[in-house]
């Protein structure tokens, strides 16, 4: 499988945030994107997840049964997704139920939900309200949603803000085994992450003004 | 599907949730009719329809604006957005855990709420009856409004007014039909019929716009 992404614009209220970003990822390939606060790199994501209709470019997967990325990704925002009336568990299963297709009823790597919660470390909490937790483990809960169903694209939107540093080692494994099944991650994020192997790729606003009319230099270059 | 409406369902009843702040505004409204108009049984048994519709149809705006506003501020909206499933059977299911946690629960209360309007057996069945029918046409009318408002941080007061002219027919064929299964002359089927097919009309169109509405919506 084979994502492309050809010539990404997006302009909101006139302005353009960034234009003719393109890049392609193979099966088992990660790409970093990072860059200064404000730059756009959860536009970025979102527009790669289908979320921003009226976004300039193609974004398109190649080899796959399909129809569109957004069909074909995980998408881990800024929200976790999660209702915090309910508890852990029962915000899982209703995910699980929810997503799944075709190819997640087939997939031997899906996860139960209890197995999830335990793939994550947090044994302890399925019973409890999603509300209870704190920052981290309601992170560390999100990343749970991303076994419960199988997708071959993961898009993370800054996936270990307030992780604790074992549950960043964690969530690289995580990543790693994704990768090593042939999926492919896409990431934006401040910090080092952690993979083995990603393509990097570097936004950086205008030298002389945030939102012009040029473009902003994207830098693909292979780390 | 069946996932999303237990959720949806499990959440209205959860603390926070609308189905008991519906019922009791609808409880508020009815029961202080009784002290503004005053004791006369005659004109209270005459109004009683009208103003159970009334207090049904506030009582069923009053819940709306919540219907993806929650699921778009936690980003589950975003989830549902993208996946295999088409977002209009995303919203009309949607939509039925709504009035099934809000609207069914104004309708059982009803019969009770007639007591004190002095509503007779038959009215009281008339409107429980018309309520079960037109209800779901104003959760669906109502999903176009939250759908449209759904990136305005204080939408409530706007869903109350996008939807409250839609739903004056709804309304109005309501009353009707109640009137007809009491006074002799008026009939009751086909008011109550076109309720039904103004139901079914917005069943499709409501949760069509409002999955348009959505998809526009989101940044």
């Amino acid at each position: 499988m084979r994502l492309l992404a050809e010539n990404i614009s997006v302009a909101r209220g006139g302005q353009i945030f960034f234009s003719g970003i393109s890049f392609s990822l193979s099966s088992g390939e990660a790409l970093v994107v990072s860059g200064p606060n404000g730059v756009g790199k959860s536009t970025l994501l979102r527009v790669l997840a289908g979320l921003l209709p009226d976004a300039q470019g193609a974004v398109t997967l190649e080899g796959g049964p399909y129809e569109s990325v957004a069909e074909a990704s995980h998408y881990l925002g800024h929200h976790n997704g999660m209702k915090p009336e309910l508890t852990v568990s029962e915000n899982l299963d209703f995910w699980q139920k929810f997503m799944i297709n075709e190819a997640s009823a087939q997939d031997h790597r899906v996860l139960g939900v209890s197995d999830a919660v335990a793939a994550v470390g947090l044994e302890g909490v399925a019973h409890l309200p999603f509300g209870y937790l704190s920052a981290g483990q309601k992170r560390r809960i999100a990343m749970a949603r991303l076994m419960t169903a199988f997708r071959p694209v993961w898009i993370l939107d800054e996936p270990t803000a307030a992780l604790d540093l074992a549950s960043r080692h964690m969530f690289a494994d995580l990543v790693e085994d994704q990768l090593e099944a042939g999926g492919m991650v896409i990431a934006a994020t401040h910090q080092p992450l952690g993979f083995e192997k990603a393509q990097n790729l570097v936004l950086m606003p205008d030298e002389d003004a945030r939102f012009s009319h040029e473009d902003p230099f994207a830098d693909p270059e292979a780390g | 599907m069946w996932a999303l409406f237990v959720r949806d369902l499990r959440l209205s009843m959860r603390a926070g949730g609308g189905a008991l702040i519906g019922v009791l505004f609808f409880l508020a409204v009815v029961a202080v009719i009784p002290f503004g108009v005053g004791p006369d049984l005659k004109l209270l048994s005459l109004i009683g329809p009208a103003i159970l519709w009334i207090g049904a149809l506030l009582a069923a705006l009053l819940g709306l604006d919540r219907l993806f506003q929650h699921d778009r501020e936690d980003g589950s909206l975003d989830i549902m957005l993208m996946q295999e499933t088409p977002m209009f059977l995303t919203v009309l299911v949607k939509c039925l855990a709504h009035w099934a946690g809000t609207g069914l629960p104004l309708i059982i209360a009803s019969p009770v709420l007639g007591l004190l309007m002095n509503i007779k057996g038959v009215a009281m069945l008339a409107v429980a009856a018309t309520l079960l029918v037109g209800t779901p046409a104003i959760t669906f009318i109502g999903a176009v409004g939250a759908a449209v408002s759904v990136a305005l941080p204080r939408g409530g007061v706007l869903v109350s007014v996008l939807v409250l002219p839609l739903a004056v027919p709804v309304l109005i064929f309501g009353v009707s039909a109640v009137y007809g299964a009491v006074e002799d002359p008026a009939p009751f089927t086909p008011p109550f019929l076109i309720l039904c097919a103004i139901t079914l009309f917005f069943s499709v169109l409501g949760p069509l716009a409002a999955s348009a509405a959505l998809r526009a919506s989101a940044d």
